[in-house]
């Protein structure tokens, strides 16, 4: 299928802004604070950065939130009264300046939340948000998008695919769904017919460093490694990788109690944990943490592969970034495909 | 099922029975009517029981799908949800999601004996199939019940266990660990897989369900199998930490296998290919 392409001036990016502000969209967009770059809502263009490898948050909390309320409960003198959020008080949302690696991990996040069970309300905020990625110009040592399937430029996942040709350049526009012919139908003078722009030699190089398929067939007979307590052993459980990931999906679910009234609450956890798996015997499945960190690997490149047919791993990085005693995911990825078994 | 996977129904506490010290059963029905019309289970399954403004707990329905308009959960008292729940009484309303997981295919043992090993507080998932089996009592062969608890005051179901011992058609051996015995205990002394060993019951035709503390079940499997039976006609329960129960919360899985989705029933011959992680 041809891509519909469109050429966007640089100066039209605000003009875009504004006229879906003017349609009551509301706009998530990266903003540079205290060296760090993360998603929240913009009220003007201005201050917007682009000046970034990769914010420090993925984007997942636009679809999946840190903290959700999943219902309401009131007990009263007629009894007991239980509600579900109205989903229809979900807002449409314009995510504005999403990596690659963060569009391509919406498709792995959703891959869990249908996974037989339908959840709507994933699905239902899902749906009211529409992905504006950005492709990437530059990367750093921890990017690793072209050994999971990524690259700097895909397309998979963005309603509309921006790729700046150049250093303060215009932009490349691939329209690529139907939620991304509607924002043009609604500002098509910003988008202007072009002739075929090829946008590669715009994007970072992003060398590939493993097979994600020798991996998993590495971890088929993997499971009682030595390398798990070897890779882990710095590991202090605390969480990080999956916060800052843009497909963990782990989640707890905790009441809220205010007086007589309260809320469910869906919030995000880590199989890095340890209570995660906690029996209230006391028993614990995974005891150690080199039996989580086993986990998270296993999960991302055998588990999701086999039950969802999608890997859990975007190569965005964030991880190893995040991580407070230097664990670097890329290395021990390398390190479990350079063993022979 | 709502269309918010996380939307209990809401259940009224009919009937509080006290099991054993911390033990608990509740009889619980749907507060709407069209709740309980249209919801249905099978023998196996399990929910997420929860307390409003405490959290929800995860066991299984204790109850039989033969017996309609109500379900039954039996649990003791550990944690902050089960402490809670604890704390209600007759006519409290608690939630309820569900049912979730897979079942015992009691369909398909037609025509067979079956043979039912538990220990202490793992009779209720088992209790579901043995009222199902008896509700439906012509369709097996003979029907053995072996059942110990660490103390006679341990022993879960009480009332039903006399009713059980009443019956032609069910065999039921009782017995509790050395030192555990009451004055007047009549029934048998000793670890349930001694008395397994004891009893040497007949594998032919029969399927054995077991459910109980990993220890039990350990040292049970292995008198099984010198009895004859197979590891696709042995079938027990595992449990794990779980929220959500359809496989999503990321923390019940055993390598690949999902204990919310895949199980919670397994076969002993499943159970040998799973990673030992649970």
């Amino acid at each position: 299928m041809n891509i519909d392409k469109r050429l966007v001036r640089k100066d039209s990016l605000e003009k875009l802004f504004d006229i879906l502000k003017q349609n009551s969209k509301t706009i998530y967009a990266p903003f540079s604070k205290n060296s760090k770059v993360s998603f929240r809502e913009a009220d003007s263009f201005s201050g917007i950065t682009t000046d970034y490898i990769q914010t420090t948050q993925s984007s997942k909390e636009v679809a999946f939130p840190r903290n959700e309320k999943i219902l309401n409960y009131s007990k009263d003198k007629e009894g007991m009264k239980v509600k579900g959020i109205d989903l229809n008080d979900i807002p449409e949302v314009v995510l504005w300046g999403v990596r690659p690696c963060d569009t391509m991990g919406i498709g792995e996040l959703s891959a869990i939340f249908n996974w037989d069970y339908k959840d709507e309300i994933y699905n239902n905020r899902l749906s009211r948000v529409t992905v504006f990625g950005f492709s990437c110009s530059k990367s750093d040592d921890y990017c690793f998008c072209t050994s999971v399937g990524g690259n700097p430029g895909n397309t998979q996942g963005s309603d509309i695919l921006f790729t700046q040709l150049g250093e303060n350049g215009d932009y490349l526009a691939e329209i690529l769904t139907d939620k991304g012919s509607s924002i043009v139908s609604i500002s098509s003078a910003l988008f202007e017919k072009t002739e075929n722009i090829e946008k590669e030699k715009f994007l970072a190089e992003v060398p590939a460093r493993f097979e994600r398929e020798e991996i998993r067939g590495k971890l088929e007979k993997f499971f009682d490694s030595q390398l798990w307590v070897e890779q882990s052993l710095k590991c202090i459980g605390c969480g990080a990788c999956a916060y800052v990931c843009p497909t963990c999906a782990c989640f707890d679910i905790q009441d809220e109690a205010h007086g007589k009234s309260g809320s469910r609450v869906r919030c995000w956890d880590s199989c890095g944990f340890s209570t995660f798996t906690l029996h209230t015997s006391g028993h614990n499945p995974r005891e150690v943490q080199s039996q989580r960190w086993r986990q998270r690997i296993m999960h991302k490149f055998l588990i999701m592969p086999d039950r969802l047919s999608v890997y859990g791993c975007t190569g965005c990085g964030r991880c190893s970034r995040a991580c407070p005693v230097d664990m670097n995911i890329l290395e021990h990825l390398i390190s479990i495909q350079e063993v022979s078994l | 099922m709502t269309d918010n996977l996380y939307m209990p129904y809401l259940m009224r506490i009919e009937r509080v029975t006290y099991e054993a010290p911390g033990v608990k059963t509740f009889m619980l029905r749907f507060v709407n009517d069209d709740d309980q019309e249209k919801f249905n289970f099978k023998a196996g399954q399990f929910g997420e029981y929860s307390v409003f403004g405490v959290g929800e707990s995860t066991f299984c329905i204790a109850s039989s799908p033969t017996r309609k308009s109500f379900i039954e959960c039996t649990f003791r008292q550990t944690g902050k949800v089960t402490n809670a729940l604890s704390g209600c009484e007759e006519g409290s309303i608690i939630g309820f999601r569900g049912p979730f997981g897979n079942t015992f295919p009691i369909d398909g043992w037609k025509g067979k004996s079956l043979l039912f090993i538990a220990g202490g507080i793992a009779l209720p998932p088992m209790r579901c199939v043995i009222w199902n089996a008896l509700d439906l009592r012509e369709n097996f062969k003979d029907i053995t019940i072996i059942y110990g608890a660490r103390t006679v005051k341990d022993l879960v179901y009480k009332y039903e266990l006399q009713e059980w011992e009443r019956r032609k058609d069910v065999q039921l051996i009782t017995t509790v660990d050395p030192g555990g015995e009451s004055p007047d205990w009549k029934g048998e002394i000793g670890f349930v897989p001694t008395i397994v060993e004891k009893i040497a019951p007949s594998s032919k035709d029969t399927i054995a369900i077991v459910c109980g503390p990993p220890v039990m079940i350990k040292y049970t499997f292995p008198i099984l199998s010198s009895l004859g039976f197979t590891d696709e006609n042995i079938f027990t329960t595992l449990e794990n930490r779980m929220k959500c129960g359809f496989g999503k919360c990321g923390r019940c899985n055993v390598g690949k296998v999902y204990v919310c989705k895949d199980g919670p029933v397994f076969t002993l011959s499943q159970l040998k290919n799973l990673p030992d992680e649970y």
